[in-house]
């Protein structure tokens, strides 16, 4: 078991690099950033200065293991734009970033969990397609455009909820259900499917041989084994939800991590971006071995391999 | 054979996306008025729905351009995004998962790799700033576009070709001398592209709401070009008054996503239950 | 509670009808179960025996259509009870052991948790209580260490120990009337032998009563009191156990028995007997003897009623055969 998990963690830490390698390369290569950065106004000679000052005039793979090397103790360098820690920038935005993906997650699995069940339960019927009508329609939608949308009637037209800013928790109501709206549907198809097998179990029909209640039967029995695929889609869609906030966190103005990626990148902040990169990455992996692990949780057959 | 929902579905599917590409085709045969050409004096027109006139039967936009022009060549838009991807996308991805899936081994590991790699990069993220740094063009959104979106081709490639690998018309294939590559592009491909065309279908419409956030967000397809996720962007500081500019284009990417998702539905059924062991 | 007098009727049924669409499963089913008697159900595969005893649990699958002119439980009439009312009944009153012991336990939660929960549901039992009476009955079973098996999952106990357990299980509530489907076929010979032994003791034990389905005539010799033989849906022959084997009298169950080798008596140099064709498919508007296309002595008549011929010590056939039609000729 050790073993296992320390050859994930190796496995995770050469992915990380790579996709730090990558998006490194990308940006150094897509075009001249010390042109990017001194403007449109700038002469030659002063896209000359910014170059050696910034140190772009040394080799690629020279300024990669600068970078990096840093990033390992922490340092994540100085936003071109604030003049300040890009570690203390985005630190001060995480938690709103955060937040909104757990709202957004919570949202999801309250709203898909039982649909799916219920789906699986009345399996044929009209509820059954009418719920995956609704998944459907859900994954057609432009997520942005969903906000907006809600934007228009909830926050004007009926003057519910608010539209912007996070003053008080109502709101990431409206952002969480938009970034939920992203992965209902997928969550909700694999918690149907799942239902559906293991209703049809043999471990099921022993539990009505049983007289069990149905409310036990449906969601201690047959929930438990088809929640494990849901929760390590869950994981993942967690990890989309947090690379999607840059776009909803725009529309609701809501200054978080997604926002301040938003900014760099329109002011060409490349020590943001890098650092921003870099901590989506870690998430993404991070959420990737929860997964695994709350599988093995939920399974007693895995723990013994 | 009943007549099913799933079978109107994917009908319909089908309809839709054979419509938008026929509308993109014929885009300037079918546009009542020029999508460039700016109005000023008829600013903000509501559809004639609303109110309108007869003379642009969407509105117009924000700088009097018609709205129905516009919602057409948008298609062109959308499905030359849709389909350029796809094809750079699913060529990457399909080498590399027929590779890594056919050779296993070394070559499998260093392709998996690839995909865990390519899993954990912040797509938008990544997107965004290679336009930023390159400048707006749909040449670049289809590119950078392309280079990332080819992971569930490279995953379902791979385990057909695991799949179809140990099947007895590839070992005889082998033992009549055939070249490996002749294998990979005579027996094998003929028999994953089914699965292929699937996942194709869910590209097309990942990367078509892809370049709309992108456009909506400054950094994908430049101005004036009619994307209807610019439009929706251009859109955005008069919907309170006028909510039709982001209705409009918003409902057709709906829509024609919608279209391709029954389609892609409908597909994978059709194929899924033809499916041999 | 309900307080069963001795000596009473167990489980009466009478012609039970089962239908999936255009399938009849069950065609008209009658038997009777004392209390402390084993009766089995023989019977090709297809021939609706399982579906039988999932109708009489109440545990058929959703498109299933089911008819009874009597289906009683003790003073229970199981047609009339709604799903509610059966669950209250099964696995306390009632209980049902099936085929495959591998899968019929949740692989997500240990033994003594599936085992407690039947007492909490049916008796209220707290986990304390619950625990030493599983405990207790997995020893009964002849399992060791019961206390550590409580502890134990489903994968870490091979078959026959699963299947232990789910006769453990089964048992927990006292119930009258255990129906088993088959339940040594999934499992290794010299296990199949344990696993019948400990049923017959536990019923003597118990005085449960045991409708016990097997395709197997070797376990009917061995394990049963009363015979109810069926084909296509249908009781063909009905017998006491000792009966049925000194005087078969249905040609369905004559080319059964036919079947088997017995060593020493069996002619080596005659073929074994078989039955050529498969049991078929009946629709619901089927008419007439449903062994014909395979009987050889099958003529006109018998594609019309056919009659329950009664024999003595209650001896029954469907046939239109006389009781001695080998005699002649």
């Amino acid at each position: 078991m050790l073993r296992f998990l320390l050859r994930r963690l190796a496995l995770a830490v050469l992915v990380c690099l790579t996709v730090l390698v990558v998006s490194f390369t990308l940006t150094r290569l897509s075009g001249d950033i010390a042109i990017a950065i001194a403007g449109p106004n700038a002469t030659p000679e002063d896209v000359e200065i910014i170059r050696k000052n910034y140190g772009f005039d040394r080799p690629l793979p020279v300024q990669f293991v600068d970078w990096a090397t840093h990033a390992a103790e922490g340092d994540l360098g100085r936003s071109y734009v604030y003049k300040s820690s890009v570690a203390e920038l985005i630190g001060e935005r995480l938690p709103i970033t955060l937040t909104l993906g757990l709202t957004g997650l919570i949202i999801a699995l309250g709203t898909a969990i039982p649909l799916g069940v219920l789906a699986a339960m009345r399996e044929g019927t009209l509820i059954d397609r009418g719920i995956g009508l609704l998944a459907l329609l859900g994954q057609a939608m432009p997520s942005f455009w969903l906000g907006l949308v809600l934007i228009i009637w909830f926050g004007l037209k009926l003057q519910w909820l608010p539209i912007s800013g996070v003053d008080t928790w109502q709101g990431y109501i409206l952002p969480g259900i938009v970034l939920a709206f992203s992965a209902i549907p997928a969550l909700m198809r694999l918690t149907r499917a799942g239902m559906i097998d293991a209703l049809a179990s043999d471990y099921i029909r022993t539990a009505r041989a049983k007289g069990l209640s149905l409310a036990t039967i449906v969601l201690k029995h047959a929930l438990r084994n088809a929640a494990m695929p849901v929760v390590s889609i869950a994981a993942v869609q967690l990890g989309f939800m947090l690379g999607g906030s840059i776009v909803i966190e725009q529309i609701f103005a809501l200054h978080g991590v997604g926002y301040l990626a938003w900014e760099s990148i329109s002011k060409n902040d490349f020590p943001v971006v890098q650092a921003v990169v870099l901590l989506l990455a870690i998430i993404y992996i991070a959420l990737t071995l929860l997964a695994d692990a709350m599988n093995a949780v939920l399974d007693p057959r895995l723990r013994a391999a | 054979m009943k007549l099913r929902a799933r079978h109107i579905a994917t009908v319909l599917g089908a309809v839709i996306v054979g419509g938008t590409l026929v509308v993109a085709i014929i885009a300037p045969l079918l546009a009542p008025h020029d999508p460039f050409a700016q109005d000023l004096m008829r600013r903000l027109v509501p559809p004639e729905w609303l109110g309108g006139t007869a003379l642009n039967p969407f509105g117009t936009d924000q700088l009097g351009r018609d709205y129905l022009s516009r919602l057409i060549y948008g298609a062109r838009i959308s499905m030359l995004i849709g389909i350029l991807t796809v094809v750079t996308s699913g060529t990457i991805g399909v080498t590399l998962g027929v590779l890594g899936g056919y050779f296993g081994g070394r070559v499998d590991d260093a392709v998996m790799f690839a995909i865990t790699a390519r899993l954990s990069i912040p797509l938008i993220l990544v997107a965004l700033t290679v336009v930023a740094l390159t400048g707006s063009s749909l040449t670049v959104v289809v590119l950078t576009l392309g280079l990332l979106l080819w992971d569930r081709f490279a995953v379902v490639a791979r385990t057909t070709t695991m799949q179809v690998r140990n099947l007895d018309y590839i070992a005889a294939a082998r033992a009549a001398g055939a070249s490996r590559l002749h294998i990979l592009l005579r027996e094998v491909l003929p028999n994953i592209v089914s699965h292929l065309l699937v996942v194709a279908t869910l590209e097309m419409a990942l990367a078509i709401l892809l370049e709309a956030a992108l456009s909506f967000l400054g950094l994908g397809v430049p101005p004036p070009l009619p994307s209807w996720g610019l439009m929706i962007a251009e859109g955005k500081d008069y919907m309170f008054f006028s909510p039709w500019v982001i209705m409009v284009p918003g409902i057709a990417l709906f829509v024609l996503v919608l279209g391709i998702n029954l389609l892609g539905d409908g597909l994978r059924e059709l194929l899924g239950a033809g499916r041999s062991q | 509670m309900i307080v069963v007098p001795p000596q009473s009727t167990v489980l009466e049924v009478a012609n039970l009808r089962v239908r999936f669409g255009q399938t009849a499963a069950v065609r008209g089913i009658s038997l009777r179960i004392e209390r402390g008697e084993t009766h089995c159900l023989v019977g090709e595969s297809g021939c609706g025996k399982s579906v039988t005893a999932l109708a009489v649990m109440g545990l058929l699958a959703r498109g299933a259509e089911r008819q009874a002119d009597v289906l009683r439980f003790h003073d229970h009439d199981l047609s009339r009870l709604n799903e509610r009312g059966m669950a209250r009944l099964r696995g306390d009153r009632m209980a049902m052991i099936f085929q495959e012991p591998m899968t019929s336990l949740n692989p997500a939660y240990t033994i003594g948790s599936q085992m407690t929960e039947v007492l909490a549901r049916h008796r209220g039992s707290s986990r304390r209580e619950a625990r030493v009476r599983a405990a207790e009955l997995l020893a009964r079973v002849g399992i060791t260490a019961p206390e550590l098996r409580l502890g134990q999952y489903p994968h870490q106990l091979s078959g026959g120990l699963r299947q232990r357990v789910m006769i453990a299980m089964a048992l927990l509530c006292d119930p009258d009337l255990l129906i088993a489907d088959e339940p040594t076929t999934a499992l290794d010979v010299t296990v199949q032998a344990q696993i019948l032994r400990l049923l017959q003791r536990l019923q003597r034990e118990l005085g449960l009563a045991l409708l016990l389905i097997t395709h197997d005539l070797g376990i009917v010799a061995r394990m049963a009191h009363r015979v109810s033989v069926m084909y296509a849906g249908e009781v063909v022959e009905s017998a006491p156990v000792e009966a049925l084997f000194a005087a078969p009298t249905h040609p369905y169950t004559r080319g059964l028995l036919d079947c088997i080798p017995v060593p020493g008596a069996s002619r080596r140099d005659l073929p074994l007997g078989n039955i050529p064709g498969v049991v078929p498919r009946i629709a619901p508007t089927f008419a007439g003897c449903a062994f014909r296309d395979r009987c050889g002595h099958a003529i006109a008549v018998c594609a019309e009623a056919v009659p329950w011929r009664r024999m003595a010590d209650g001896h029954g056939y469907l046939c239109r055969l006389t009781e001695d039609w080998d005699k002649a000729a």
